[in-house]
């Protein structure tokens, strides 16, 4: 099945595994997966993820158990845009949970789910470390911070 | 050594060892769920908490090795406050159905929580629920049950080597299972029911059928393989209800191959023979037993008196006990002849006056672990003798390279440091190129001299001969290379035998050139192939059906067929899979025998260890323990000594025959190949018998049946041999054979060697092939 994985991510994968010894190649799991997210518009078919594992001579379940324990692995298809709104600690406190509401209404959709037009999909996360300004949210690799339902309004115009 | 203090106990324990491990040795038990003593320590579920001295915290006792001087309390305050809180969040999540649940009265969960759980539970919420897996026809799950200790993906990383099962997600969201469907379909995928501390794991074919504790308790000794799996039965109103492992180090460990463990629905067969019956004129008639007898012993003295006593033959499954081989070899020798078999399966014998007591393993099962190299010499291993191919698997985890010269590319579930895959016909000739090797001379491959040196080097190898290389041409030749190789590089050779009993039958004299004990007989008589080759007048075959038990098919129901007169002694009417009923269609007398595990009796494994059982159920119907029917039927052919009251006496003549013989001091002797066999071109066979269709029982037990898939019905070959013969998949293969021709789905496998078709006997579709090696030409259908 590996054949399902493009030469640019095979060469990814083994500029990683050089750095694992040669039997532990397990421990490129976690990379491999996430270039081969990055190169399928962000989420990973059942397929995929044993393409991985038998690239890296792993079993099937081994890369699913990865691939189901870490959220930032997308195991059905996300739009173009992902609203990671944090959900933790500083954030519930600042009121996230409004933050979601509003996305949930503006949007049409609930929290794990994608617009009809597949261009957000609208998920809650744990802590991403930007507590000093909550509630915050991470849209795909950039944070936008002290969140209002306005602020939210005016950053999605923004967006293609 | 090392001392430390165990509740109070001081004991004197080896460094590295556990807490765990140390109580246990010293009869302290401390409760546990993940832990389990053959595999990788986890400590995840966190209930073997003790309290040890000095350190603040308590301790998980499986994941803690023992130090000088440390104090250990496993029952002190601090102790079970600890395991009843873990016992409390176990119980959070777990259902209470435990009156519906399969593993109640035999749960460890309900056990501990017996002892530490509390009355009431102080949650309230909803328990979460997990989604049910379908693992196939052998286990049942109820995951909700899951606590998520963790031993079956263990299990299956560690000791089968197949990892399926995984937990995946996280926190409240894990669950253990296999993600995306599918059927376990390893051999000993079974062992994870008995693993299971809960109820998420059971048995499928005995679902609801009965509670552990209604159970009567029988031990068994597994009747499919030269291992010889120790077992218990375990039964309910004379119902067998399931077969669990009886633990023996030396034999099965802990473990159970699945298919010892599912093969009792066999037993409960409705194609189970329940009466005497025999054909007249060209009717079958149920009969009294006298009546049976009498027109059996009847039929076989007017046979011996009209065309000679060397026109009487006796063919008996692999799987008869030694009992039953002893009486058949004595009954056979009294009415005058020596054609008396049991290597239906093999077609080569010219070796069988330089072979030892017995072919088998060389020392026990325990030295397979502890080589130092292996080779396998064509050999399917796990789909014969699952535990030496768990044995051999060990041995690969502590260091041993592993090698293989094989037809097909089996998958025998090591890193392979050599794999030398040959054609039928190319076979023999690799292995002349490792014994040349050694030799020094000749032009061997870069593969043949690895595995020599590899080989030489080793301080103990040995070479495993397996159930193909057993059932080739060219065995004779095999044999002999391997034994040379063996002279050369300073390892022994293990020959692995079909059925559970081949060792017994060679000491019982179930063979054609030695009796009982391995007496010497003046004129050897015919053996398995020159029975059914020049078909006899008369035969006497026990626990085997035609089609499905030899290696000519064709010709061995042809023998059958035209001979005056046949005894079967059977435990089935038919096959359940056969479209034609091969045992009413040859015999003229059915005498209903009982499975091994409605009768008393002896199995020799492969290592030449007596292992003798009695019978854990009650014979079904009017059928009757084999030894009493050869027995009575000698009294009734009317030959001296045969006044025989139990099994157990039976079994005492064996062993004094065995002593006056001194067999077990006889050595195999080597023989020295002159040339080497010749070489054919074209396309040949090569045949397996799959596991679950190895004898008359297992083929009776519907799950295990489940297991069959595509592969064992179809005609598999590589690329290349299907380019040649211009099949793709899919297409329908005509195989037109030396005495007949069949149709078969072709397959693309390319673990097949060049310019083989690798085909599955014992099955519906091939029971008109000639033999299992053969030439044969394949066009498209």
């Amino acid at each position: 099945m590996t054949e399902l994985l493009s030469k640019e991510v095979k060469a990814e994968i083994d500029r990683w595994l050089k750095k694992y010894p040669e039997d532990q190649k397990r421990s490129a799991l976690l990379p491999a997966l996430r270039f081969t997210q990055e190169a399928n518009d962000n989420w990973l078919s059942e397929d995929l993820v044993k393409a991985v594992a038998e690239y890296l001579d792993q079993p099937h379940i081994a890369a699913f158990e990865v691939a189901t324990f870490y959220h930032m692995y997308n195991l059905k298809p996300v739009g173009r845009y992902q609203l990671n709104v944090c959900g933790s600690i500083s954030c519930k406190l600042c009121d996230c949970k409004g933050i979601v509401d509003h996305l949930k209404q503006k949007l049409d959709i609930n929290v794990g789910d994608t617009t009809k037009d597949g261009k957000f999909t609208l998920k809650e996360v744990g802590c991403l470390a930007a507590c000093v300004n909550a509630p915050m949210m991470q849209i795909n690799k950039d944070y936008h911070e002290n969140l209002t339902p306005e602020r939210v309004d005016s950053i999605l115009e923004t967006l293609e | 050594m090392i001392t430390v203090e165990i509740d109070g106990k001081k004991l004197e324990v080896q460094e590295g060892t556990s807490i765990i491990e140390a109580a246990e040795n010293a009869g302290i038990w401390i409760p546990r769920f993940c832990y389990h003593k053959k595999l990788s320590v986890a400590a995840n579920c966190r209930m073997c908490l003790v309290e040890v001295e000095k350190a603040p915290k308590p301790m998980a006792a499986c994941a803690t090795p023992v130090n000088e001087g440390m104090r250990i309390f496993t029952t002190s305050e601090k102790a079970l406050a600890a395991q009843k809180i873990v016992m409390e969040f176990l119980l959070i999540n777990h259902p209470l159905d435990c009156p519906i649940c399969d593993q109640g009265g035999e749960c460890e969960l309900q056990d501990i929580a017996m002892g530490y759980g509390r009355g009431i539970s102080k949650y309230s919420q909803g328990k979460r629920s997990v989604e049910d897996e379908d693992l196939g026809p052998l286990i049942a799950t109820d995951m909700t049950r899951c606590i998520h200790c963790t031993r079956c993906v263990r299990f299956g990383s560690e000791v089968a080597g197949v990892r399926e099962m995984g937990m995946t997600g996280r926190g409240e969201h894990g669950r253990i299972g296999t993600y995306i469907k599918h059927t376990m379909s390893h051999e000993m995928s079974g062992n994870i029911i008995d693993l299971c501390p809960v109820g998420a794991l059971t048995s499928k074919p005995n679902r609801f059928e009965g509670r552990s504790w209604e159970f009567d308790q029988m031990a068994s000794v597994a009747s499919h393989d030269c291992v010889g799996s120790n077992t218990f039965i375990h039964s309910l109103r004379h119902e067998a209800m399931r077969v669990v492992p009886r633990d023996n180090e030396n034999i099965n460990e802990v473990w159970l191959s699945d298919r010892d463990r599912f093969s009792y629905e066999g037993v409960k067969s409705h194609h189970r023979l329940h009466e005497p019956r025999i054909k007249k004129n060209g009717e079958w008639q149920v009969v009294s037993w006298h009546e049976a007898m009498a027109f059996a012993a009847e039929g076989l003295r007017t046979a011996s008196e009209k065309w000679g006593a060397d026109q009487v033959g006796a063919l008996a499954s692999p799987n008869s006990t030694l009992e039953e081989f002893y009486l058949l070899s004595r009954l056979m020798r009294g009415v005058g002849s020596n054609h008396i078999d049991h290597r239906l399966r093999e077609s080569d014998f010219s070796d069988q006056t330089l072979r030892g007591a017995f072919p088998g393993i060389a020392g026990s099962l325990n030295d397979i672990n502890q080589q130092n190299a292996i080779l396998v010499l064509g050999s399917d291993l796990r789909r014969e003798v699952p535990i030496v191919a768990h044995r051999v698997r060990q041995a690969n985890k502590n260091g041993a390279p592993v090698m293989a010269v094989n037809m097909i590319d089996h998958d025998l579930n090591v890193d392979l440091a050599e794999n030398i895959v040959a054609s039928p016909d190319d076979f023999v000739q690799q292995l002349s190129g490792i014994a040349d090797a050694l030799n020094g001379k000749g032009e061997p491959t870069s593969e043949q001299k690895a595995i020599a040196d590899t080989l030489k080097a080793a301080e103990k190898a040995n070479i495993i001969i397996g159930h193909v290389a057993l059932h080739h041409p060219n065995a004779v030749a095999i044999r002999a290379l391997a034994n040379a190789i063996a002279d050369l590089s300073g390892a022994t050779v293990s020959h692995l035998t079909d059925g559970a009993n081949s060792a017994g039958a060679w000491v019982a004299g179930a063979i054609p050139h030695r009796a009982a004990g391995g007496a010497a007989i003046e004129t050897a008589g015919l053996n398995y192939l020159e029975m059914i080759d020049n078909p006899l007048h008369a035969y006497i075959v026990m626990g085997i059906s035609p089609d499905f038990d030899t290696a000519h098919p064709v010709k061995a129901r042809a023998a059958l067929n035209k001979a005056d007169f046949v005894v079967s002694i059977s435990s089935f009417t038919s096959d359940i899979l056969s479209e034609s009923d091969a045992i009413y269609e040859t015999a003229d007398v059915i005498l209903p025998m009982v499975p091994s595990a409605e009768t008393s009796g002896t199995f020799v494994n492969a290592t030449g260890n007596w292992q003798q059982f009695q019978g854990a159920l009650k014979p079904q119907g009017e059928a009757r323990p084999g030894w009493k029917i050869l027995r009575v039927l000698a009294n009734f052919l009317k030959l001296k000594d045969f006044e025989y009251t139990s099994s157990d006496e039976v079994l005492d003549a064996v062993k004094a025959a065995v002593e006056a013989n001194d067999l077990m001091s006889r050595v195999e002797k080597s023989l020295v190949l002159t040339s080497l066999p010749a070489t054919t071109s074209g396309i040949a066979k090569v045949t397996q018998v799959p596991l679950y269709r190895a004898d008359q029982l297992v083929r009776h037990a519907p799950a295990l049946q489940h297991q069959l898939d595509e592969s064992h019905r179809s005609a598999r070959l590589n690329t290349r041999t299907a380019k040649l013969l211009k099949l793709a998949s899919g297409d329908r293969a005509v195989i037109q054979d030396a005495d007949e021709s069949y149709v078969l789905p072709v397959m693309i496998d390319d673990k097949v060697s060049d310019n083989a078709v690798a085909l599955s006997a014992a099955m519906v579709g091939t029971k008109t092939m000639s033999d299992f090696f053969g030439p044969i030409t394949v066009t498209k259908g």
